[in-house]
């Protein structure tokens, strides 16, 4: 592992839920955003409400960083259980910041150095105990070299609906945290990592909310879903900023009803779409058949965590490739697309939309628990100068929505729109739309739906990333939400005969996958679940089977740390 | 609009000769034209099952989709295009069995859709199994002890959940019911008309004459705004009430609960996405500022 310099401070807040660690993220990333540190954060926590143990993982650079690391330079524990929860992460590195008073003498003998700092008491002597969690943000600020001014900032727009008393008590509770980590020396301080002029023209978006504005971009005005972690977040995002944009944002009974209303609506001319996870997406099978049959477009944001069933239902996996892939009954194009970073969520999604509406045919974004709750600095996102073309014409008095055409696809007409009917069957049907039973239409409809979109939408897939050294011999295989954590790892391997090669479309596969994989002497597959997913898709598509695979399914996503080690062993 | 402008001309309909579809068919043809709509307004969103072939034999929009969903896609096609007159159509084992859920939610979200169920107490398209109307009692190949379960009472629990507009019409009778289903469809809100219906292949019980004898048409006694009276008559089982149990005209439908047509009554696919407002919400994402 390289030097603390070039890869920041690690940051770890532990809590219980509903504790506050949510606020001493925000801010703690507001004031080193707007210092100019380069800032990454990530969560894993529990599926409850209150109580548990939840982290949230903070980085702070000089350049960007985008991927977990499991190195903890400073813990800061809220409550007790940190040491437990963490125990695998803590080394002699790690500075430990708690209350003696809330944590006791758990991190005796532990390999950390403790500092015991009282942010109860100095918060009761600022006037509220209740300021004890913004003593902490002032502590941890003095301790990454973050200046006390850019805290200040950015508790006063935190609190900015507050009055000014409690503005006033929150700005002196930061200093006095400040000025305690200040007075601290020697072994009990962290080392530093320097600013950079970019970030100030960044955004800082999770994934959840990249996704969302994907959709807007992409021309999204209707979304039915049902809430299910971690999908929410873009059904909520879509809710805040719904009326603004002409949302209609819907939740649904169930996601049964979410995927069929979404198919009405597209129906009747909007542009829809569905969030949800596995289990959710398993009721919604019977609507993607329908889809299918119908030739509608749809979008489906499925965030994937771990199953069967319930499974680890705020823990992050890579294991619903294959249930996309074969969901519904019958035979269906689709196309899957698997964001690696912010912003491919944010295009992935927009080009979701354009891929759904021109093929008429469902999209997948397939995304995770730990891409959709995870934010750092980047550019921002390019919204488009020009509206999303519709695909959608005014129907004459003769108009047959399935007419057959050359490439399949028949243009898409709307209700009220036009002199014709608009006419959609479940059953196979003719031309027109209406119920049949004659073989031959239902041989022509299998071929029009299906084989003869098929080469259309194999060329507009999207060309997998090829990360690396020209003249490479080994190359690393990966997928979706793993891109940013996979590219550190290479980057600090530096490795002249190694590539990545990423793929953010997931099916059906560019022709490039093949080319690449052909010429490497040596591949590698990283994937987030237990079989090797995208590992078969290639197999099948290509031929090519990779034997070496690097994969995890313990609900985490995987750190840098990890993947390094793992990497190492392979490529030796 | 004539009834002409609704008929499909010469097609082949797959229903038994004498299915109480013919009759409800009809009366829906008549009421549409009735209310001089055009058929390019009018979509007819159906699931599966005998019944649900209507829309296929009615010359307007179809949207016939899966068994138990047509409730769905009728309240997104509203919300969609609120210019549009949608019809959700179909029979008691999809709207009430398959549906129940559907059904049970869209009282409650209420849009302005209106929900015709053929009820004939029976699974026709696959011969003859109980429908959650099934009288206790009733012998069929898979219930061969006769029916155990409690018959789902679609008024009582619309009027329980209420619905702003409830009723009941008998598919002999051609008349009522397409003033029945007049009424509904002018209704601003979720509207739902239960239609008795005989099935001549599989329900030998509740036949035509066993609807002529067992049921009646409330009289002017009955006040349809009064929500307990309505519930009381929908309890009634032998004689059965025929007509319009409960009305409430104060509900806010669906679609005008979005506020995407207050200012702008353009349906959504003459939309474009805000590219401007985009920008500066992706703006709001700098906390640098």
């Amino acid at each position: 592992m390289k030097d603390t310099r070039s890869t920041g401070i690690s940051i770890v807040l532990a809590g219980q839920a509903g504790q506050g660690v949510q606020t001493v993220e925000t801010l703690l990333i507001k004031a080193a955003s707007s210092a100019g540190f380069h800032v990454f954060a990530t969560k894993e926590y529990m599926s409850r409400i209150r109580g548990g143990m939840n982290t949230t993982s903070i980085r702070i650079a000089d350049h960007a960083v985008a991927a977990p690391v499991d190195r903890i330079d400073l813990l800061v524990a809220l409550d007790k259980g940190a040491r437990q929860h963490l125990a695998l992460r803590l080394s002699d590195r790690t500075l430990a910041l708690a209350e003696a008073q809330v944590v006791g003498r758990e991190f005796d003998g532990s390999p950390c150095r403790f500092v015991d700092v009282p942010l109860t008491s100095i918060a009761t002597q600022i006037g509220n105990k209740l300021f004890s969690n913004i003593v902490a943000v002032g502590a941890i600020a003095g301790l990454a070299g973050i200046d006390l001014d850019d805290v200040h900032r950015a508790v006063t727009r935190q609190f900015s609906s507050k009055d000014a008393q409690i503005v006033q008590g929150n700005l002196k509770a930061a200093t006095a945290g400040y000025e305690f980590a200040k007075g601290l020396a020697g072994s009990h301080t962290l080392p530093r990592t320097g600013v950079d002029d970019q970030v100030k023209g960044h955004i800082v978006p999770s994934g959840g909310e990249a996704v969302g504005l994907g959709a807007l971009a992409g021309g999204c005005n209707f979304i039915s879903s049902y809430p299910m972690s971690p999908s929410t977040p873009v059904l909520t995002f879509l809710a805040k900023h719904g009326r603004d944009f002409g949302v209609i944002v819907e939740q649904a009974e169930d996601e049964i009803a979410a995927m069929n209303m979404a198919i009405g609506a597209w129906y009747a001319g909007a542009r829809a779409m569905v969030t949800t996870s596995g289990g959710g997406f398993a009721l919604m099978t019977e609507g993607l058949s329908l889809a299918g049959m119908l030739e509608s477009p749809m979008v489906i944001h499925l965030a994937q965590r771990p199953g069967p069933a319930t499974g680890l239902p705020t823990r992050t996996e890579q294991a619903d490739l294959e249930m996309a892939l074969y969901a519904g009954h019958g035979e269906l194009p689709r196309i899957i697309l698997a964001p690696g970073n912010l912003h491919q969520a944010f295009s992935c999604t927009q080009q979701a939309f354009a891929l759904a509406d021109r093929f008429q045919i469902p999209v997948f974004v397939l995304t995770d628990q730990y891409l959709i709750d995870t934010y750092y600095n980047v550019e921002p996102f390019e919204v488009p100068q020009v509206c999303p073309v519709r695909h959608v014409v005014k129907s004459a008095a003769d108009y047959r929505r399935y007419a057959l055409t050359e490439d399949g696809v028949s243009p898409r007409a709307v209700p009220g729109w036009g002199e014709g009917l608009v006419v959609l069957d479940s059953d196979e049907h003719d031309q027109a739309g209406h119920i049949t039973e004659d073989q031959d239409m239902r041989v022509q409809m299998v071929h029009k739906r299906l084989h003869k979109k098929l080469p259309a939408i194999q060329a507009a897939a999207l060309a997998p990333s090829l990360i690396g050294p020209k003249g490479h011999k080994n190359l690393i295989v990966c997928w979706g939400s793993t891109l940013e954590v996979v590219k550190e790892a290479m980057a600090s391997l530096d490795r002249k005969d190694t590539a990545v090669l990423h793929l953010h479309q997931a099916y059906p596969l560019h022709a490039d996958v093949a080319a690449y994989l052909g010429k490497a002497r040596r591949t590698i597959l990283i994937e987030g679940n237990a079989t090797g997913q995208l590992g078969k898709v290639i197999h099948l598509a290509t031929g090519i089977a990779i034997e070496r695979r690097v994969l995890r399914y313990n609900g985490l996503a995987f750190s840098v740390e990890d993947v390094v080690a793992q990497l190492r062993e392979h490529l030796a | 609009m004539s009834v002409e402008a609704f008929d499909m001309g010469k097609i082949d309909i797959a229903w038994c000769p004498g299915c109480g579809n013919f009759q409800i068919r009809k009366a829906v043809m008549a009421a549409l034209a009735d209310l001089a709509l055009d058929p390019r307004q009018v979509v007819l969103v159906s699931g599966i099952g005998q019944a649900a072939k209507i829309p296929h034999y009615i010359r307007t929009h179809v949207f016939n989709g899966l068994h138990g969903r047509a409730l769905s896609p009728a309240t997104a096609i509203k919300a969609a295009n609120p210019n549009l007159t949608v019809i959700a159509i179909s029979g008691d084992g999809d709207m009430y069995g398959e549906g129940g859920n559907h059904f049970i939610h869209t009282i409650r979200r209420n849009p302005d859709i209106t929900n015709v169920v053929h009820n004939n107490m029976v699974y026709g398209l696959t011969k003859g199994q109980a429908s959650p109307t099934s009288p206790r009692g009733f012998k069929t190949p898979v219930q061969v002890a006769g029916v155990f379960l409690e018959p789902f009472n679609p008024l009582a629990v619309a009027i329980a959940l209420d619905a702003g507009f409830v009723a009941r019409a008998f598919s002999g009778d051609v008349d009522r019911t397409r003033e029945i289903l007049k009424q509904a469809i002018q209704h601003k809100g979720y509207a739902l008309v239960d239609v008795f219906q005989p099935c001549v292949s599989f329900n030998k019980t509740n036949t035509f004459q066993w609807f002529k004898d067992n049921a009646y048409y409330l009289d002017e006694s009955h006040d349809p705004t009064n929500r307990q009276a309505a519930f009381q008559k929908a309890t009634e089982a032998g004689p059965w009430p025929l007509g319009i149990f409960y009305v409430n005209t104060d509900k806010i439908p669906f679609e005008e609960t979005t506020g995407l047509y207050t200012q702008d009554s353009r349906p959504l696919y003459e939309r474009d996405p805000d590219l401007g407002r985009l920008a500066a919400l992706v703006d709001q994402f700098k906390m640098a500022t």
